[in-house]
């Protein structure tokens, strides 16, 4: 490469959780004005890295460089101070303030008696907007703009000071065509001011248009880097899943059953429209796509929690209406949810209690609770599914992550359903817990169950799913058999390029 | 062994700080008055808490499912005055019912609008706490009610009878106790109340129905208030309309000296009791000592601050914290 110096170094960072080695040894540099797409799939360590970057992880081993000095980062702001700013996917805006106080939130130029110098407010802010050539002024309120300038004026906010290297993380994940090309001049002004650029982003459409080289993340582990001229979409593909081991499809081929659940023509709003599928018995069928592309929307659905606008659910042939998730649990569907300490689990309560919640009211013995029974089903469950917890007295808040998703799967294969949707079902799990879940799912299947499991990551549903839906912005792209799919049509399916080949 | 830290230390008051400070006031109280630790003090103190202690085992259903009741104490007035109103008019065997069945709707529209709505409590039970005593007001015409004939009726029973030598306040407030106890350890509602507080997004997925589970805890929290409102009328044989003003603190300080958690999903009747008999010493022993009647409205706010203090530095393992 060139002999500039990196305005950003990285050099061997571990960064360990218990059980997880969420970075190991990674090591990477930013040049001044270029730009440098940081690559992975969910789970490869590129949120663990931004927050060793960001000071709020401290890393166990390794260095962080900036402009050649080692340097150790205590939060935010002291990165901020250092020259290294982050603009987050999640915005953090004060609403009701305007876009001046938002930008100098903090920091606002005092006059005497501590009063707010408006003047120089308005005139600093001024001076930072004309940079970015953006449309509203200092004096707008921030709640007033759209998603698009609010992200302006989080990048506003990162050039208060002298930036040497700004991250941006998915800043396009909400965002319109429009609104993506005035980001990317931002960018590409920001580049020409020699600041170093660290792009994180799934969408590789966008990675092949504005950046420079390309780093690829697999399990914690730096796996190189390209120059983004010299390499392509599969090239880079591959180095994001890599293991021939986890493309393996699944191969115990057993009877299929009877169609346990048929959605016709389900829609629910924008959140996903005209959506067709059924599941057999015995059948894993993966729903595959972008975070956004509607698939959790389409659980939640089917699990009552959201009415649909159109369609029909049927059930073993009947049509059936689901209100609430207790209708649900009723028809037998279960719902292994997304958010595991938010939606999946009662942290402050011990695993048996976790584990039987659903069936409380029928485990009874006269107008009690039949502790017995309940702690037969803990025992159960935990040898089935081999949970590692000292005892069901354990409050859930203190196992593993691995161990806390097998409680909720326990919990609701307790419940012995017609139908399980599981969503994201090893995310923040460890590869050996993973790989174990993904066994369980086929296991599920073969016992007759109709499993529905929707994954961000590609290796997952290829392991586990006889059938993937492919979707893409709230709409079922395409439907592939085990045989037909292959990486590259996956994601052309998912990012919404075989629209017309297809639909 | 490692040295004792600040943090350490912290971190024992935050866990054990309601134990130690109501020690120092027991051994503090006792030098002060030796009266103070005796049987009899002890049944007087019990007697004189049951009326709270009652309140306070509906509003822990409350409290764990995560919402508050600051309703109570003017709903258990409107009991007060409702049952002794009615006690002339219809006479003791209709009248307890009535009030009872009374004071269900007023728990149930609670219910409704926290549960079933999902209004903020602490709004629901606030305005509740002025608009039950506008009813009380107009029911009774701003009048004081009394029983014409105390001598001709059993009514006296709930708050002045005996049974084996002990009063039936205590044994009611035991026996409540009790009952409710064993709803809420033993049976699956209490299990769903626990689960509700404890992640009411977690619950809802586990196919609890959470509105039910929030309605059927104020339904508890205003059977609770009516016993206590039954109590209290057998005990006066005659009430002012504000017999219950202010207990709503003094309950909630009860429950929340007990353990149970502000943020729901902790706590237990046992805690609850407990909770109650301290307040209750507290102030028993604060007028033994000699301090004024009103001095307590200002030790029962400071007792508050300080379990709601501790309640949140156990939760983050530290007495102060920049975050909460």
């Amino acid at each position: 490469m060139t002999d500039e110096t990196p305005v950003l170094r990285l050099e061997g960072i571990v960064k360990t959780f218990p059980g997880v080695r969420a970075l190991d040894g990674v090591s990477l540099s930013i040049l001044p004005g270029e730009v440098h797409a940081l690559m992975g799939e969910n789970g490869a360590g590129k949120s663990t890295l931004m927050k060793v970057l960001g000071g709020i992880h401290q890393p166990d081993e390794g260095q962080i460089i900036v402009e050649e000095k080692p340097v150790v980062m205590s939060g935010p702001l002291d990165a901020k101070a250092k020259g290294i700013v982050f603009i987050h996917q999640e915005l953090s805006l004060a609403d009701e303030l305007s876009v001046a106080e938002n930008i100098y939130l903090g920091e606002l130029p005092r006059k005497r008696f501590g009063l707010v110098d408006w003047a120089e407010l308005e005139a600093k802010t001024k001076a930072i907007l004309e940079k970015l050539k953006v449309s509203f002024n200092a004096k707008t309120r921030v709640g007033d703009l759209s998603i698009a300038n609010q992200q302006m004026v989080e990048i506003a906010r990162a050039l208060t000071v002298d930036a040497k290297a700004v991250i941006f993380d998915e800043p396009t994940a909400s965002l319109t065509d429009a609104e993506k090309v005035v980001l990317f001049e931002v960018i590409s002004d920001l580049q020409e001011q020699g600041v170093g650029i660290a792009y994180i982003s799934h969408r590789m459409e966008e990675i092949f248009k504005i950046t420079d080289r390309i780093s690829v993340l697999r399990d914690g582990q730096y796996q190189g880097t390209v120059n983004t001229a010299e390499t392509d979409e599969e090239g880079v593909t591959q180095m994001m899943i890599g293991r021939k081991l986890d493309l393996s499809r699944n191969e115990s081929h057993h009877e299929l059953g009877d169609v346990a659940l048929e959605v016709r023509g389900l829609s629910c709003g924008d959140l996903f429209q005209d959506v067709s599928f059924e599941v057999r018995r015995g059948e894993v069928v993966g729903f595959y796509g972008l975070v956004g592309a509607g698939r959790t929307e389409i659980a939640e659905t089917l699990f009552g929690l959201r009415d649909p606008t159109a369609g029909t659910i049927l059930m073993d042939g009947e049509e059936v209406r689901i209100h609430s998730p207790y209708d649900a649990i009723e028809r037998g569907i279960s719902l292994v949810p997304e958010d595991r300490k938010g939606q999946g689990l009662v942290l402050g309560m011990n695993c048996r209690d976790n584990m039987t919640l659903p069936q409380v009211d029928d485990l009874k013995a006269g107008p009690f609770v039949a502790e017995g029974a309940e702690i037969a089903i803990f025992d159960q469950y935990r040898d089935k599914l081999d949970i590692r917890t000292p005892g069901w007295k354990q409050l859930v808040g203190n196992l593993s992550g691995g161990n806390q998703q097998k409680i909720v799967i326990g919990k609701w294969l307790s419940m012995h359903p017609n139908v399980l949707i599981v969503d994201e079902p090893t995310r923040g799990i460890d590869v050996g817990s993973k790989a174990e879940i993904h066994n369980l799912l086929r296991e599920l299947a073969a016992q007759g169950y109709a499993v529905i499991v929707i994954s961000s990551e590609m290796p997952e549903v290829l392991h586990v799913a006889d059938r993937i839906v492919a979707m893409y912005s709230g709409r079922i792209m395409r439907t592939f058999t085990s045989e037909e799919v292959t990486e590259e049509n996956l994601i052309a399916a998912i990012s919404g390029l075989e629209t017309e080949k297809v639909a | 062994m490692a040295e004792f830290t600040k943090q350490d230390i912290g971190k024992l008051l935050a866990k054990q700080g309601i134990l130690i400070a109501f020690a120092v006031f027991i051994v503090g109280f006792t030098i002060a008055n030796p009266k103070f630790l005796t049987i009899d003090n002890f049944e007087n103190v019990v007697r004189s808490s049951a009326i709270l202690g009652v309140m306070a085992l509906g509003v822990t259903f409350v409290v764990i499912s995560g919402n508050l009741d600051l309703s109570v104490g003017s709903m258990m007035s409107f009991s007060t005055i409702v049952v002794l109103d009615l006690h002339d008019k219809l006479g003791p065997t209709l009248a307890i019912p009535a009030m009872f069945a009374m004071t269900l709707c007023l728990g149930a529209f609670i219910g409704i609008l926290v549960g079933y709505l999902k209004l903020n409590s602490l709004i629901v039970t606030l305005g509740m706490l002025s608009a039950i005593h506008g009813l009380t007001l107009t029911y009774s015409g701003g009048k004081n009610i009394d029983i014409a004939d105390k001598e001709g009726t059993w009514f006296a029973i709930f708050g002045q009878g005996n049974v084996m030598g002990i009063q039936t306040p205590i044994l009611i407030f035991i026996a409540l106790a009790a009952l409710l106890g064993i709803i809420l350890a033993k049976t699956p509602f209490g299990r769903k109340v626990y689960a509700v507080g404890g992640n009411g997004t977690a619950a809802t997925f586990s196919g609890i129905r959470r509105a039910r589970v929030v309605f059927l805890c104020y339904i508890m929290s205003a059977f609770c208030v009516a016993t206590a409102g039954l109590i209290q009328a057998s005990r006066s044989m005659g009430s002012q309309n504000t017999v219950g003003q202010g207990l709503e603190l003094e309950v909630l300080a009860a429950v929340i000296l007990g353990g149970a958690s502000l943020l729901g999903g902790s706590g237990t009747i046992f805690k609850t009791v407990i909770g109650v008999l301290i307040l209750g010493f507290i102030q028993n022993g604060l007028l033994l000592v000699g301090l004024d009647f009103s001095v307590q409205y200002v030790v029962t706010w400071v007792i508050i601050i300080l379990a709601v203090w501790l309640d949140i530095a156990a939760k983050r393992g530290k007495l102060m914290s920049p975050i909460a």
